[in-house]
C-alpha cells in the first residue's frame, strides 16, 4: 500500500542474483517501487523472512529500477555480504521472496542546467551512481565518473561506468586496477580539467570526507549520500542521526534515513566522527550539558 | 458475530487496544505514510521532556538475538515544540494521542505536564503515560522506577497538573528486584494506570573491535526476546491486583509484541490495551496487522469483547 506517501511496503520476489567481484547483484521484483523511485533513495529489506529473530532491516541504495519488465517493476540492488542478514540476501535464489520498503530518503538533487559533474564511487557505493549518470546526460550534463576501492574485487561497475559516462578514472589502493591510489589522489585533476561545480558521491564516510574536501577547494559543491547503521530506514528508531548543520548553521542530530541519505558535504560535522564513532559536537541543538544529561 | 474490540479505562473509551510504543514510532507522520495511524486504540508518541535533546552519539543501536539495545538519549525537541508542531498534527488526522513525558528532575516532569495541560491541542490525548525508567539527576542518576519514593513523587506531580479526568500511566522498569511495590507506589500517588514494561538494561561487545558496541555503552534491551518478561511483570502485578494487595488499575502491556498472538499473551496476563514497540522497525505496519491478527484471534477464542480475555490466564490455571 501507498496512500500516496511515495514510498511501499511490498513482497518482492527474486528474480535474479549473480555475484559481481566481491558482491551480489539482487533484480527483485517490487511492484511500485520504479514509479516512485529516484537516483540517490535506498531500499530497507527485511531479512530471514517472516518469523526471522533479525529484526532490524538492512538498507541498500538503489542500483536502478525498471517500471516495467517481463515480471512487473523491478529493483536492483548490490549487496556485501558481510554479516548474518546481508548472508540471507546473497543466499537466496530466484523466485524466493523477500520484504521490500521502497523508496526510502531524499535523492540527490539535480542541477538546473546542463553543467559538468563529477560522480564519484567507493567500493559498491557506487551503486546508484550508473542510473544518477543516465538521468543527469538526459539533462545535458557531462558526466565524468571516479572510481575506487580497495582491490578490483571491490570496484563495482567499471564496465556500465563507461557506457554511463563521459569518461571514467578508476584508483584501487593496491594497484590491482586502475590508478594506484585513492579516489582523492586524482579528484583534483578531475575537478579542474571539468570545471564542474558539483560532485555527487557514495561510500564510505571517510571518502566522502575526502570528495567534499577536495570539491570545496575548487569551488564545488558536494552531494554525498552516507552510510550509517539504520535500525528501520523509515524514521522512527532514531538510530541513524549524524550531526548535521542546516541552513540557519544550526546544528542538528539529524536521521539519515530521512533527512537523507543524500546531504550537503560541507554542511555535516565531519570532525565529530572518530573510528567507527561519532560524537554530539558541543553546539549541537540540545547537546548534552555538564551536569545535566 | 465481529468481536467488539473496544476498550475503557478511567471513563475513555477507545476503539481498540493497540497502541504504538513510545520511542518506535516518532510522532506519527513517518508511519502514517504505511497506515492510517488514527485506527490505533491510540498513538503513544516518543518521550518528550521539557528542552530540546540532541540525544546521544552514535552507535545507538546493536542488533541482538530477537531483538536490539538501543542507547538514543531521549532525543527530542522539548515540549514546547511538541505542542506547537507535533500534537496539532496528530489531532489534524483524528489520532488519539497518549503522550509520553519524563524531566531530570520530578518537578521537570511536572512542568512538562502543565506545558501539555494547556496546549490547544490537548484534547486529543487520551493520557499521559510518565516515563519514569529515566535517570534522576537529583539523586545520583538512579532510575526514578527502581525507587518506590521517587516513583510516587513524579506521579504525584503530574498529578497535580492534569485535570483529573486525564489518565497518568506510570511505565515501570523491570529492572528492578519487586516490581509489585513500585506499581503500588504509583497508583498510591495517583497513576490511574501502569505500563510494562520499559527496556531491560543491557550491552554488547563488539567481538571485532573488542569495545563496547554502542556510544553510550549500555543501552535499552527490546524486542521479542524481553516478551516473557513482560508477560511475567504483568502477571505478578495483575495476581497483586486480584489479591487486593494493591488497587485495582488498568494495565497496558508492551515489551516483545510482533504479532497478534504475542498481543493476546499479554492480554491473557493482565493487560487491557498492548503496544507494539520494536517490531515497528522489523514491519512499519504492524501496529495495524496485530490489530487484524488480534481481532480474528479473539473472535476464535468465542468472546463477544476483547475484555472479556483480559487477565484470563489468572482463572484457567490447573491445579492438580
Amino acid at each position: 500500500m501507498s496512500r500516496e506517501s511515495g514510498v511501499v511496503k511490498v513482497d518482492g520476489e527474486v528474480i535474479a542474483t549473480r555475484r559481481v567481484g566481491a558482491y551480489h547483484h539482487l533484480t527483485i521484483v517490487a511492484p511500485g517501487v520504479a514509479e516512485l523511485a529516484r537516483p540517490g533513495q535506498f531500499a530497507a529489506l527485511a531479512v530471514g523472512g517472516p518469523t526471522s529473530g533479525t529484526l532490524l532491516r538492512r538498507s541498500f541504495s538503489i542500483h536502478k529500477v525498471s517500471p516495467s519488465g517481463t515480471y512487473g517493476g523491478t529493483l536492483d540492488l548490490v549487496v556485501a555480504a558481510k554479516g548474518a542478514g546481508t548472508q540471507w540476501l546473497t543466499g537466496l535464489r530466484a523466485h524466493d521472496s523477500v520484504d521490500v520498503v521502497a523508496p526510502l530518503g531524499r535523492a540527490f538533487p539535480l542541477p538546473t542546467e546542463p553543467v559538468p559533474c563529477v560522480l564519484v564511487g567507493g567500493g559498491y557505493g557506487s551503486a546508484p551512481l550508473f542510473w544518477l549518470a543516465e538521468v543527469l546526460r538526459e539533462r545535458g550534463c557531462t558526466v565524468e565518473m571516479v572510481l575506487g576501492a580497495a582491490s578490483e574485487d571491490r570496484l563495482f561497475g567499471v564496465v556500465e561506468a563507461r557506457r554511463a559516462a563521459d569518461r571514467v578514472t578508476v584508483t584501487t589502493d593496491d594497484g590491482s586496477a586502475g590508478q594506484r591510489g585513492w579516489v582523492s589522489d586524482v579528484l583534483p585533476e578531475v575537478f579542474r580539467r571539468t570545471g564542474a561545480p558539483v560532485a555527487y558521491a557514495c561510500g564510505p564516510m571517510g571518502m566522502l570526507q575526502s570528495v567534499t574536501r577536495v570539491a570545496a577547494e575548487h569551488g564545488a559543491v558536494a552531494q554525498v549520500a552516507v552510510e550509517e547503521s539504520m535500525a528501520c530506514g523509515v524514521g522512527v528508531c532514531m538510530t541513524c542521526v549524524m550531526p548535521v548543520r542546516g541552513k540557519d548553521g544550526v546544528t542538528s542530530m539529524v536521521r539519515s534515513c530521512v533527512e537523507g541519505p543524500v546531504f550537503r558535504g560541507d554542511r555535516i560535522r565531519w570532525e565529530a566522527f572518530h573510528d567507527g564513532v561519532c560524537g554530539v559536537p558541543e553546539d549541537t541543538v540540545g547537546a548534552p550539558r555538564t551536569g545535566g544529561h | 458475530m465481529a468481536v467488539d474490540m473496544s476498550v475503557t479505562f478511567t471513563g475513555r473509551t477507545l476503539p481498540n487496544p493497540v497502541m504504538t510504543a513510545s520511542g518506535c514510532a516518532a510522532n506519527g507522520r513517518e508511519l502514517h505514510r504505511f497506515f492510517d495511524v488514527a485506527t490505533l486504540g491510540a498513538f503513544v508518541t516518543k518521550t518528550v521532556m521539557m528542552d530540546a535533546r540532541s540525544g546521544r552519539g552514535t552507535p545507538r543501536m546493536a542488533e541482538t538475538a530477537s531483538g536490539m539495545l538501543n542507547s538514543i538519549g531521549l532525543q527530542g525537541p522539548g515540549i514546547h515544540a511538541f505542542v506547537r508542531k507535533d500534537l496539532p498534527w496528530l489531532k489534524s488526522v483524528g489520532a488519539r494521542v497518549l503522550v509520553s513525558i519524563a524531566g531530570n528532575t520530578a518537578g521537570e516532569f511536572a512542568d512538562v505536564a502543565r506545558v501539555l495541560a494547556d496546549s490547544d491541542a490537548f484534547d486529543c490525548v487520551v493520557g499521559v503515560e510518565v516515563n519514569i525508567s529515566c535517570p534522576n539527576v537529583a539523586n545520583r542518576g538512579l532510575v526514578f522506577a527502581c525507587d518506590p519514593l521517587a516513583s510516587g513523587k513524579v506521579v504525584a506531580l503530574v498529578r497535580e497538573q492534569l485535570p483529573r479526568d486525564v489518565p497518568i500511566f506510570a511505565k515501570l522498569t523491570p529492572d528492578v528486584t519487586d516490581i509489585v511495590s513500585i506499581a503500588d507506589a504509583a497508583v498510591k500517588s495517583g497513576a490511574t494506570g501502569l505500563t510494562m514494561i520499559n527496556t531491560l538494561l543491557g550491552m554488547v561487545i563488539d567481538t571485532d573491535l573488542l569495545r563496547p558496541q554502542l556510544g553510550g555503552i549500555t543501552g535499552g534491551l527490546s524486542g521479542p526476546s524481553i516478551r516473557p518478561v513482560a508477560v511475567r511483570a504483568l502477571w505478578q502485578v495483575t495476581a497483586a491486583m486480584r489479591e487486593g494487595r494493591v488497587q485495582r488499575v488498568p494495565l497496558i502491556g508492551v515489551g516483545g509484541v510482533r504479532t497478534g498472538r504475542d498481543a493476546l499473551e499479554l492480554i491473557a496476563a493482565g493487560a487491557t490495551c498492548v503496544q507494539v514497540g520494536t517490531a515497528t522497525f522489523n514491519d512499519p505496519t504492524a501496529p495495524q496487522r496485530v490489530l487484524t491478527e488480534l481481532t480474528e484471534l479473539a473472535g476464535s477464542h468465542g468472546v463477544d469483547r476483547i475484555t472479556e480475555l483480559v487477565g484470563v490466564a489468572h482463572d484457567r490455571m490447573v491445579v492438580p
